[in-house]
C-alpha cells in the first residue's frame, strides 16, 4: 500500500506507458497504432515532468531583493526543456507516420494491418 | 577553423537539407548533396588525423562549459566512425541514376535529398556528440528520415515496410529517453563523461542500484532495436528489402553501425565493463542471442529468393559477430567488434550497389530472374565474387581480419566453443553466396535478352567499396591501429 501511495504519480505513468504499448501490439487499424505510441510518449514526458517538480517549488526566475521572505524554491527547468524537443520529435513521428497511412490506404485500400498482410500474402509479386 | 569541424560535421547537413528545399530542382540539390558530403569527409578525416596523432577533442557547443553545455567528444572511436559513416554517403550519393527505383516524381528529388541529408545529419551528430539527451535527438533525425527514405521505395509494400519500422524504431527511441530520465534522475547530468563518473560511484557504494538497472535496461533495449539484435530484428529484413537500392546500401552500411557504437558507448562508456559484464553478466543474455542470430540469420538468408533480403538477414548474423566481440570482454575481442564495424560497412555496402547495378538493368532483385547475369555483366558480378568473399572471411579480405580477431577475443576469454561456432557459421556465408555466384556465373543466361554491363558511374562507387575490403584486407595494420586504440580507450578509464 504504501508503495503505492509514495510513488503515485510514477504507478500513472507506468499505466499511460502499458496503455499506449497495449494499443500498438493489440490493434489492427494502422491510426490507431499511432494513437498508442503518441500515448506512449506522453507516458514519458509526464515521466520527466514528474521527476522535475518539487511541491511548492516555482519557476526558476529570480526574484527581486527582499519581496520573497526565506528561500525561494525552484523547480529543476531541465527536464522540462528537454519535453520540448520531445515533443517536437513526437509531432514529427506523428505527422510522418500519418503521412504513411494516407499513401498506404491510397495503395492498398485499407488501413487494416491483417487485410494489408492478407492482401501482401496473395499478391505474389 | 579546424576547432571548428566537430560541430560542422553535423551543421553542414543539416543547413543543407533546407536549402535543397528552397532549391526545388533534383540537379541541384543533388551536387550540394554532393559536396557536402564530401566536405565532410575531408573533415572527418582532419579529425580522425587529429585525434591519432594527439588529443582527443573537446568542443563546447556556445562556449558553454562541459557538465552544463552540450559538448562534442571526439576520441579515437568517434572519429573513426565519422570517416565510415561520410565516406559512404560520399560514395553511395553520386552513385548513377538516382530515379529508377524511387517513387518520387523527377521534379520532386530534391525531397528525397533533403531527406539524405538529414538522416546523414542524424547519424553523423550520434557519432560526435557527448550528450546523452543530444544522442536521444540524433537518433529520432536520423531515423526519422530513414523512414521516409524507405516509405520512397518502388511498391507498396515499401510503405508497410517503413510504417512497422517507425513503430518498432520510436518504440526503441521511447525506450532510450525513459533511460536516459531515470539516468538524469540518479545522477543529475546528461554528460556521457560526467555520467560515467557518477554511475560509477553509483554503482560502487551500491546505493539506487534499481534505477540505476532500469535504466540500463531501457537503454540497452532502445538500443538493441535500433541495431536490430535478434530476436528484436523484424523490422529489418522488410526495410532493407523495400527500399530503394541505394538508401539500402546507405543505411545497411550506416545506420546499424552507428547503433552499434551507441551501444559500445552506452556499456563500455557509461556504466563500465565491471558493471556490466561483472555485476550484471549481461554476456550469459548476449552471448547466446549473437550466437542464434549467427546461425538462425544466415540459415534464414540461405532459403531467401529475394537477394536483397537475403543480404538483410546476413546482415543481422553479422551484427551478431559484432556483439559477440563486445560480450567477450577483452581487448582482442572488441577490437575485433570495431574493425568489424568498419569492414561490413564496406563490405555490405559494396555489396547493396552490387544489387543497385543489377536492379538498373534487369529491374529485378529475384534470384531466378538473375541466371547467367554474371556473363552478362562481368564487371558487376566479379564485385558481387569479391564482396562474397569478404562476408565469408576469406584471408586478403577485410571479413577475414576481422573475424580473425573475434577468434581470438574469444579463445582468450577461454570460450573454445564459441572460437569453433564463429567458424563453423562462417561456412553458412559460404553457402548462401555460392548459391548467388553458381546461378549468376554458372547458368545459362536467357537468349531473348541482351543486357550490357552497368554504367560507369554505378560500377565505379561500387567498386571503391568493393576495393576498400580488399585494400583493407591487404594493409591490416591502418584499421587495426584505430580499432585497437578505440578498444583500449573503451576498456580503460572512462571516456
Amino acid at each position: 500500500m504504501n508503495a503505492i501511495t509514495e510513488h503515485g504519480v510514477y504507478w500513472l505513468c507506468i499505466a499511460l506507458m502499458m496503455t499506449g504499448l497495449y494499443i500498438v501490439i493489440s490493434r489492427d487499424h494502422l491510426v490507431k497504432k499511432i494513437m498508442g505510441l503518441n500515448i506512449f510518449q506522453v507516458s514519458v514526458i509526464m515521466l520527466y515532468v514528474t521527476m522535475a517538480k518539487i511541491s511548492g517549488g516555482t519557476a526558476p526566475i529570480l526574484q527581486a531583493q527582499g519581496s520573497e521572505s526565506g528561500e525561494a524554491v525552484y523547480s529543476n527547468p531541465l527536464p522540462h526543456v528537454l519535453m520540448l524537443t520531445a515533443i517536437v520529435v513526437g509531432v514529427a513521428t506523428t505527422a510522418l507516420g500519418l503521412a504513411l497511412v494516407v499513401r498506404i490506404q491510397l495503395a492498398y485500400g485499407t488501413v487494416e494491418e491483417d487485410e494489408i498482410v492478407r492482401m501482401d500474402r496473395e499478391d505474389p509479386e | 577553423m579546424s576547432e571548428h569541424y566537430p560541430v560542422l560535421l553535423v551543421v553542414l547537413p543539416l543547413l543543407a537539407a533546407p536549402i535543397c528545399l528552397l532549391l526545388r530542382h533534383g540537379t541541384a540539390s543533388r551536387i550540394l548533396a554532393v559536396l557536402v558530403a564530401w566536405t565532410c569527409l575531408a573533415m572527418a578525416l582532419e579529425v580522425l588525423n587529429q585525434v591519432t596523432s594527439g588529443e582527443n577533442i573537446s568542443y563546447m557547443l556556445g562556449g558553454w562549459a562541459a557538465p552544463y553545455g552540450i559538448e562534442y567528444r571526439v576520441d579515437a572511436l568517434n572519429a573513426y566512425l565519422l570517416v565510415i559513416v561520410s565516406v559512404i554517403a560520399s560514395v553511395v550519393l553520386p552513385f548513377g541514376e538516382t530515379s529508377s527505383d524511387l517513387t518520387v516524381r523527377t521534379g520532386s528529388l530534391y525531397l528525397y535529398h533533403a531527406a539524405f541529408l538529414l538522416c546523414f545529419c542524424g547519424l553523423m551528430g550520434i557519432a560526435v556528440t557527448g550528450d546523452l539527451f543530444n544522442v536521444f535527438v540524433f537518433l529520432e533525425v536520423s531515423s526519422l528520415a530513414s523512414y521516409a527514405l524507405i516509405g520512397l521505395g518502388k511498391g507498396r509494400r515499401a510503405l508497410r515496410a517503413a510504417f512497422s519500422y517507425l513503430v518498432m524504431g520510436t518504440i526503441g527511441g521511447t525506450f532510450f529517453l525513459i533511460g536516459v530520465g531515470l539516468l538524469y534522475q540518479k545522477t543529475g547530468t546528461l554528460n556521457m563523461a560526467d555520467l560515467a563518473v557518477r554511475v560509477r560511484e553509483l554503482t560502487d557504494a551500491g546505493v539506487g542500484l534499481r534505477s540505476v538497472i532500469a535504466a540500463f535496461a531501457f537503454l540497452v533495449t532502445g538500443v538493441s532495436i535500433k541495431l536490430a539484435v535478434f530476436p528484436l530484428h523484424q523490422w529489418l529484413p522488410n526495410a532493407y528489402t523495400h527500399a530503394p537500392a541505394k538508401v539500402s546500401a546507405f543505411l545497411a552500411a550506416t545506420a546499424t553501425k552507428v547503433s552499434f557504437y551507441l551501444l559500445l558507448r552506452v556499456l563500455f562508456g557509461i556504466f563500465g565493463a565491471a558493471f556490466v559484464f561483472g555485476t550484471l553478466r549481461l554476456h550469459v543474455l548476449l552471448v547466446p542471442l549473437s550466437i542464434l542470430a549467427m546461425f538462425s540469420c544466415s540459415l534464414a538468408a540461405i532459403y531467401q529468393r529475394d537477394i536483397k533480403r537475403m543480404l538483410a538477414y546476413s546482415s543481422i548474423a553479422q551484427i551478431g559477430y559484432m556483439t559477440l566481440g563486445l560480450s567477450t570482454n577483452t581487448e582482442l575481442g572488441l577490437t575485433g567488434s570495431i574493425a568489424h564495424l568498419f569492414n561490413h560497412a564496406l563490405t555490405k555496402g559494396g555489396l547493396f550497389l552490387v544489387v543497385a547495378c543489377v536492379a538498373f538493368r534487369l529491374q529485378s532483385t529475384k534470384l531466378e530472374d538473375w541466371s547467367g547475369i554474371g556473363r552478362r555483366m562481368p564487371w558487376t558480378m566479379a564485385a558481387f565474387v569479391v564482396g562474397g568473399l569478404s562476408l565469408i572471411g576469406v584471408p586478403g579480405t577485410v571479413g577475414f581480419v576481422s573475424k580473425w580477431y573475434l577468434v581470438l577475443g574469444a579463445l582468450d576469454a577461454e570460450w573454445l566453443p564459441v572460437a569453433i561456432l564463429i567458424l563453423f557459421s562462417s561456412l553458412l556465408a559460404v553457402v548462401y553466396v555460392w548459391r548467388v555466384v553458381e546461378i549468376a556465373w554458372f547458368r545459362e543466361p536467357p537468349d531473348d535478352v541482351e543486357i550490357k554491363d552497368a554504367p560507369l558511374s554505378l560500377l565505379l562507387p561500387t567498386w571503391i567499396l568493393i576495393g576498400g575490403t580488399v585494400f583493407f584486407g591487404l594493409y591490416t595494420e591502418i584499421t587495426i591501429e584505430v580499432a585497437r586504440k578505440a578498444a583500449g580507450l573503451l576498456l580503460g578509464v572512462a571516456p
